[in-house]
């Protein structure tokens, strides 16, 4: 097949938007199940186009195709090509997307299912859902594959501006529209430093194109002083998307979109972006000491202080954003200590089992109609297949041998022991509160006896488990391509080896069999303490509360940093500081100015209107008076 | 001294004394007949010119249409009681005019003019009319456009005079 | 004393002035466009003077034939503003029309 064939995969989702927006939604109500099929068959026709490509750029020299280009500006020297990169880290960001948007798609139908209550309403809804969330697939391919800084930045801001668009999906709720306004603001302030980035490297290089600017890298045509700046500015907006500390209060927040936008936008995909970004320009922190540190201390404080904060919180959904901040932490923190290989490895894996820990999350709320642990418990009974599905996601979360969490993240744990000693320490509490905190979840809403006050528990629909248990499969073995080196030497790191010997490596491994007994062991404590707390009671959780009580306070109330932004930086440093100040500056300098400018001119005027008397044989005497004057200087002076 | 010197003198004296009248004198109606005499005294210098069919223009449009029309509306506007009084710029205005004549009359007396005087005239009524309906050189299109801006000033001044309903 | 060019332009000049003079000082507006209209020929004087003795050929007198044709037009359409203020304000005083004063 032509590679052309890859600019179908962004522009099918694209095509799906532009029929649902524009012709399903204004004029087929009736139909409004034709929105979902659209989506889906066009994700289907991706999915298929990105199976196809993975597989042949698997076989492709140096694991990279030529994908013609097209021009898009051309300004005096400057030419802006669209184009594509179909590169390995490509290849597999596609499968990922798809696969994910695919399954959240098909378990949309069922979660977003118009209410017979406000029929008309919420048909509308429904098609404005997956409208958005074509337009969301389609720029988040369309982002993996531009070969270019500005159509890149294009995308990354498409996929923006669908995050807020779905956030604020109830937009009528105060608390959504405000978090969907927050999850923009806040990214915003990292997509600055991008955007400073992308000038500052075409400033230096005088090109946009990403490989381009990679070869300049590698040849060592750009000082380390550019280099550095520009990596730590792309890290930047790496940090907003991916909410990275201290710009991660907005993910939380974006919890208030339907759950499977937060399965597919705010676990899997777009906040995956942003470790996507920083893998792309891998080959710019590679020759920076400071952009890979930076990286590594942001990723791994990230990692244990979102986890802290996952401990104590009863939403169940914030549990798990909490739970997708810290492991994008992991991601930063593979990145900078294992590069591509790892930090992508396990964004593989964690879009599988994160992707399926909230389609669990919505599946529940289905059921209970709310999102608070205190309400649930006992749900094991009610709902087998979500009850399995979403333990098996836990124990992969959890990085539990044989799933496929475990692989990824015993990499990055070893690679930390490798590289800093602190970091290591960093990930493997990590890895302990990691398995307490989703352990705790999972007894705190399946186990022991229901709480809540809904009657009809139930299970949610096949169009709902079905896509949930595909999913369930995926976190299961999605791991093990990394099990033989497959995964890395795709990714251009490591040899391939025979796959028993790579399953019980950790056994065997000489120098790092210690660690992954440590990681398994931290694990398996972390689910035995959940255990002992919150099912077997052999502890009260209160009785652990107030031990820890003024910690649990902290990260209860996120370490008080929604307070510090609200009351100091937005309240206390922009609007008493630096706006008042430009009030200040505005009203007396450039009111000043102006007004000054307008007195002199009404002084100026009101002088000048007395000769403007209405008397026409005035304004007669001052043409002849001129032509007089004209008439005697010809004679005088010419 | 000919009989074109005697001619424009005459003329001459008769028209600035005509023109002078008009601004001087109080009478209103009575400005309006010196008008019209100074419009006969230069339709003569226009004769004495060899200009003999503007001479005749002259008579019909100035005297004939432009006089009575001046004088028509002298009359119409019955103001004539309150004389023809000057304003507060009558000094200055004399002083710019003494000015602008002892200007020129310097500059024309001081340039040397091509004279053809020594011809005599000849009348010119149809070369005058080649030229002005001259298809290829003429003056057919400027003429056509006075044609209607007249029009137009006919439309206008009903307008404006016409009774408001 | 033979007649020549600098006679009829002196003479237009005297009548330009003596026309000019009065159109700037006299308040009735009626004498103000007889004055316009004696400026008028003064200028059409010259432009047949300019044929007659050179400098302008025939040109000069279809000059002429246009300043007659915008001057009939010009009066017409000026009597008819006097007319107009005539019947609005009771006077032709131009001291008394001063609208568009500030």
């Amino acid at each position: 097949m032509p590679h052309q064939l890859a600019w179908l995969i962004f522009l099918l989702p694209f095509f799906s938007f532009m029929l649902i927006a524009f012709i399903l939604r204004p004029f087929l109500l009736r139909w409004y199940r034709l929105a979902a099929y659209v989506t889906i068959l066009s994700i289907v026709g991706s999915l298929g186009l990105s199976l196809w490509l993975l597989n042949t750029v698997m076989g492709a020299a140096e694991h990279r195709l030529e994908i013609p280009s097209v021009q898009w500006l051309s300004i005096g020297d400057l030419n802006i090509q669209i184009g594509l990169l179909a590169d390995s880290l490509t290849a597999v960001m596609l499968v990922v997307v798809t696969v994910v948007s695919l399954m959240v798609q098909i378990y949309s139908q069922g979660y977003m299912k118009p209410i017979a209550g406000d029929h008309e309403y919420s048909t509308k809804g429904y098609m404005r859902y997956f409208a958005f969330m074509s337009l969301f697939t389609g720029s988040m391919l369309g982002l993996v594959m531009a070969s270019n800084l500005l159509f890149l930045f294009l995308f990354w801001e498409g996929v923006g501006l669908c995050s807020y668009l779905l956030i604020g999906f109830w937009f009528h709720k105060a608390s959504a529209a405000n978090a969907a306004k927050k999850a923009f603001i806040v990214t915003r302030l990292g997509d600055v430093g991008f955007l400073l980035a992308i000038l500052y490297l075409f400033l230096n290089t005088g090109t946009l194109d990403i490989e381009a600017i990679h070869a300049l890298a590698a040849a060592g045509a750009i000082s380390t002083v550019v280099i550095t700046w520009a990596a730590l500015g792309i890290f930047s907006g790496a940090m907003g998307k991916s909410a990275q500390f201290p710009l991660h209060v907005w993910l939380p927040d974006a919890m208030e979109g339907p759950t499977p936008v937060s399965a597919l936008i705010h676990a899997a995909t777009m906040v995956a972006a942003g470790a996507f970004l920083v893998a792309r320009f891998f080959p710019l922190f590679e020759a920076s000491e400071t952009a890979l540190t930076t990286l590594g201390i942001i990723g791994g404080v990230t990692a244990i202080f979102a986890a802290t904060m996952g401990l104590v919180m009863f939403d169940i959904k914030r549990v798990i954003a909490y739970s997708t901040i810290s492991q994008l932490g992991y991601m930063m923190l593979g990145l900078a200590v294992g590069g591509p290989a790892l930090g992508i490895f396990h964004l593989f894996n964690h879009a599988f089992f994160k992707a399926l820990l909230f389609l669990g999350a919505g599946s529940v709320n289905h059921a209970t109609h709310t999102f608070d642990m205190r309400e649930m418990g006992g749900l094991r009974k009610h709902m087998p297949w979500t009850t399995a599905t979403f333990f098996v996601a836990a124990l992969s979360l959890a990085g539990l041998w044989p799933l496929s969490g475990f692989w990824s993240k015993d990499e990055i744990i070893a690679e930390s022991w490798d590289e800093r000693k602190i970091m290591f320490v960093l990930v493997a509490a990590t890895a302990f509160l990691t398995a307490f905190y989703i352990f705790r979840v999972f007894f705190m809403t399946f186990g022991g006896q229901y709480r809540g006050k809904e009657r009809h528990l139930h299970e949610s629909p096949a169009v709902m488990w079905l896509p949930m248990a595909l999913l369930g499969v995926l976190a299961i073995f999605s791991g093990w391509w990394g099990v033989t080196g497959g995964f890395g030497s795709f990714m251009g790191h490591g040899e391939t080896h025979s796959f028993v010997s790579g399953f019980f490596a950790f056994l065997t491994d000489p120098v790092h069999h210690w660690v992954a007994w440590l990681s398994l062991a931290l694990s398996g404590l972390g689910i035995l303490t959940a255990y002992a707390i919150y099912s077997a009671r052999w502890v009260s959780a209160e009785g652990v509360g107030r031990a820890f009580g003024p910690l649990r306070t902290l990260a209860f109330r996120k370490y008080y940093l929604d307070e510090l932004y609200e009351r100091v930086l937005t309240v206390g440093a922009l609007l008493n500081g630096l706006f008042r100040g430009l009030e200040v500056a505005d009203e007396k300098g450039v009111d000043g100015a102006v007004n000054g400018v307008a007195r002199s001119v009404m002084a100026g005027s009101r002088g000048l209107r007395r000769a403007q008397t209405g008397q026409l044989q005035l304004y007669g005497a001052t043409i002849a008076l001129g032509l007089v004057a004209l008439l005697l200087a010809v004679i005088f002076l010419g | 001294m000919d009989l074109q010197a005697v001619a424009f003198y005459v003329l001459a004296a008769m028209l600035v004394v005509s023109a002078l009248a008009v601004v001087l004198i109080p009478n209103v109606f009575r400005a309006g007949l010196f008008l019209v005499l100074a419009f006969f005294a230069v339709a003569g210098l226009f004769t004495t010119l060899g200009a003999d069919f503007l001479g005749a223009v002259q008579v019909l449009v100035y005297v004939g249409a432009i006089g009575v029309l001046l004088l028509l509306a002298i009359m119409l506007t019955r103001d004539v009681h309150h004389g023809s009084p000057g304003n507060r710029l009558w000094l200055p205005a004399s002083v710019l005019g003494a000015l602008l004549l002892g200007g020129v009359s310097w500059s024309l007396l001081n340039t040397t003019w091509a004279d053809k005087a020594a011809e005599m005239p000849v009348p010119a009524t149809a070369a005058l009319g080649t030229s002005v309906f001259d298809l290829q050189n003429g003056f057919i299109l400027p003429l056509e456009i006075g044609a209607l801006a007249l029009l137009a000033v006919v439309i206008g001044a009903i307008v404006l005079v016409g009774e408001k309903k | 004393m033979s007649i020549g060019l600098e006679q009829y332009l002196l003479l237009s000049a005297v009548l330009f002035t003596i026309g000019l003079v009065g159109a700037l000082s006299k308040r009735n507006a009626i004498i103000v466009l007889m004055c316009i209209e004696i400026m008028l020929n003064a200028v059409n004087l010259t432009l047949v003077a300019f044929y007659r003795y050179g400098g302008l050929d025939i040109t000069g007198m279809v000059f002429a034939l246009f300043v007659m044709l915008v001057a009939a037009a010009e009066v017409a359409l000026g009597l008819a503003i006097v007319f107009s203020l005539y019947r609005s304000r009771e006077t032709v005083d131009l001291a008394e029309m001063d609208l568009m004063k500030w």
